[in-house]
């Protein structure tokens, strides 16, 4: 079934190269993959098209894992970096770097939205597991609460600088648009290290679903399992928000899909998570590109929108505990 | 009402009173506290009346008038839905409201043909009322299920169509031109900067029409806290009542964010505050007006002053941004308390 789901990938990357304000029929695919004379298809395709489709694809790949690396640390199925207020820590270090000037390039971006990520990570998961331990309602809504906190010291930080707002509302909105292979390549080491994280942590996920105390039992370090998918977890995030701003639902689209199709085993539902995040990105621009008629409606956007009821199904459904 | 609740609501009403005087007096240029009575009361030289009347006290008392609008919509809502975290910030009618009122900010200039002036002034209210009513029939629908409404549902629920209305705001702010999308981010951080009679004057309206009639529902809202089988053998009309008060809390909510923009966390704190305080089973509607009034001319006076205070620089910080440093930890203590309660 993965082996269909990638296929799936490819025919929408195929897509994301032929479709746009100007269809390019298959003629001109290979023409621009074999020839490239620069003339204006190849140039939209090689120049244009194929970089923001890439990008789609690796930041969909990293976004879909932390979100099914959350919904199962959390045991939540309403763990999400975009509602869980992670991507608003990423978004408020890039944006608190940016005001202080410690940050110009996108590779410094990425570090800094590390941490931010990885401190709101951290923060939400240990304000709302105080007490009884972490319900959804109480995740849900720290996060929430830790974004909204956020996002009004990033509202304020933005307000005093007149240009940083004006960079800052196209890089909020989440979008694959006019990212190069070089925002991909600044941003493919710590992805490909979440990635490792992620592949070594999915075993030991499926051990800890048995409980903490049967995981230990069989052996597992409860702590260096956790330690592992958290920084997996805010590597993956930092990645995509750095690259393409914070875009909310990926995570929880991916993750219930890959869940419906493959049912618990962490093993095969990460990576079909991953491949679905790709191809949920790939798509969701693509739409973006198609509907938008003289301008586009940016990924974030049309995720935000295709997500929302999602969220609430999953709601409805009393499904929020895994 | 019983003592407790009379002394705090006049308490509160007092201290907001003197916290507006001496934002009053306050600013570049610092006025006598006598010089600001004096004008009030009708006096005063031309200059020192046009920097009271005209420049800080609209500004103060739209900060007055949406305190008390966010407080008694969360205080209706909370008592509502029974829970203590159900505000229009976190169920979705800000965020709704916010929606509305930015599309007018932004599409009036440049996609809508160009309103302006007038129609730019009564179009944001309008349609800050028609987003908010939009997401909280939204919210309502999809969080009743055979015909019960799970109060933990709306919250979540109310998350998710927030989440749907901020990206739509954060399209319209790349669509629009920068000018417009300057304005509609110091809006939407909850501020009030540069407000005029014109921003006070429907929230006015909406406060003075809409709590009187809050209030005649005082004993019904005693009632429902009772669960609604209590209320209804009781005599409540739950049903109907219950579509009143959700409209009455929507449009006070609606009508703060067109005023000041969404300013976090004072539906969700005074509410909550004004109960511990009273001690009732119940946000008590006069102490939460008047303790949200207080809430945001404090917060206003230091978002004003603060960074002066602090030597870094002479700007202003947004009022939503004061709210929400003070309102997030209360909400996490909230949480933690509602965790370990289970």
């Amino acid at each position: 079934m993965l082996v269909a789901l990638v296929l799936v990938l490819l025919l929408a990357f195929a897509a994301s190269l032929a479709l746009g304000s100007r269809w390019l029929g298959p003629g001109a695919l290979w023409h621009a993959l074999t020839a490239n004379n620069g003339s204006d298809p190849d140039v939209i395709i090689r120049g244009l098209r194929f970089p923001r489709t890439v990008v789609a694809v690796l930041i969909g790949l990293c976004l879909g894992i932390a979100g099914t690396l959350m919904q199962g640390h959390t045991r939540n199925a309403l763990a999400e970096p975009g509602i869980f207020g992670v991507s608003s820590g990423a978004a408020f270090a890039v944006v608190l770097g940016l005001q202080l000037g410690l940050v110009d390039t996108v590779s410094s971006t990425v570090w800094v939205a590390l941490l931010g990520a990885l401190i709101a990570t951290f923060a939400v998961q240990h304000l709302a597991s105080r007490g009884s331990g972490a319900s959804p309602v109480g995740l849900a809504l720290t996060g929430a609460a830790v974004a909204a906190l956020l996002g009004a010291l990033t509202t304020a930080i933005v307000l005093l600088d007149a240009n940083t707002l004006d960079s800052y509302r196209f890089w909020a909105v989440g979008s694959v648009a006019g990212r190069g292979l070089d925002v991909a390549g600044q941003v493919l080491p710590f992805a490909a290290l979440g990635l490792v994280l992620a592949a070594v942590n999915a075993r030991d996920l499926d051990l800890l679903a048995l409980g903490d105390d049967v995981a230990a039992g069989l052996g597992l370090s409860i702590r260096r399992a956790r330690l592992v998918g958290l920084g997996a977890i805010g590597l993956l995030t930092a990645a995509g928000v750095a690259a393409c701003g914070p875009i909310g639902f990926l995570g929880l689209l991916s993750g219930h899909v890959a869940r419906r199709m493959f049912g618990a085993r962490n093993t095969w539902l990460i990576p079909a998570a991953g491949v679905i995040g790709a191809t949920c990105l790939v798509l969701a621009d693509l739409v973006g590109r198609l509907v938008g008629g003289a301008g586009e409606v940016q990924a974030g956007v049309v995720l935000g929108v295709v997500g929302a009821p999602l969220f609430v199904l999953v709601v409805r459904r009393r499904a929020v505990a895994l | 009402m019983r003592s407790r609740t009379v002394v705090l609501s006049i308490l509160f009403a007092a201290l907001a009173i003197v916290i507006a005087l001496v934002s009053l007096s306050v600013g570049t240029a610092r006025l006598p506290l006598t010089d600001v009575v004096e004008v009030l009361l009708g006096g005063g030289r031309r200059g020192t009346r046009l920097v009271v009347l005209e420049l800080r006290l609209p500004r103060i008392a739209t900060g007055l008038l949406v305190g008390i609008a966010f407080a008694v919509s969360g205080a209706l809502l909370q008592t509502l839905s029974r829970n203590a975290l159900a505000s229009p910030d976190i169920v979705g009618v800000n965020s709704g409201a916010s929606a509305g009122a930015v599309a007018v900010i932004v599409l009036a200039g440049t996609g809508g043909g160009n309103i302006s002036g007038f129609a730019a002034k009564v179009g944001i209210p309008a349609a800050a009322v028609l987003g908010g009513l939009l997401a909280t029939l939204i919210v309502g629908a999809l969080s009743i299920q055979r015909g019960v409404v799970d109060a933990g549902k709306v919250v979540l629920i109310g998350v998710g169509i927030a989440a749907a209305a901020n990206s739509l705001v954060a399209w319209m702010l790349v669509i629009g031109d920068v000018n417009d999308a300057g304005r509609a981010a110091a809006w939407l951080a909850g501020s009030l900067n540069s407000r005029a009679w014109s921003d006070a004057i429907p929230v006015l309206i909406a406060v003075v029409l809409l709590l009187p009639v809050a209030m005649m529902f005082n004993r019904d809202l005693s009632a429902l806290v009772l669960g609604d089988d209590v209320a209804s053998s009781l005599g409540v009309r739950v049903a109907g009542i219950r579509l009143a008060l959700l409209v009455i809390a929507t449009v006070l909510a609606a009508m703060a964010t067109a005023g000041a923009g969404p300013i976090a966390f004072v539906a969700l704190v005074a509410p909550q505050v004004a109960q511990r305080l009273t001690r009732m089973e119940r946000p008590p509607l006069v102490t939460t007006a008047t303790l949200g009034a207080l809430f945001v001319v404090l917060a206003d006076f230091v978002a004003r002053n603060g960074l002066q205070w602090a030597q870094v620089g002479p700007y202003e910080l947004p009022v939503g941004v004061v709210t929400a440093a003070c309102g997030a930890p209360y909400l996490l203590h909230l949480i933690g308390r509602q965790q370990k309660g289970r």
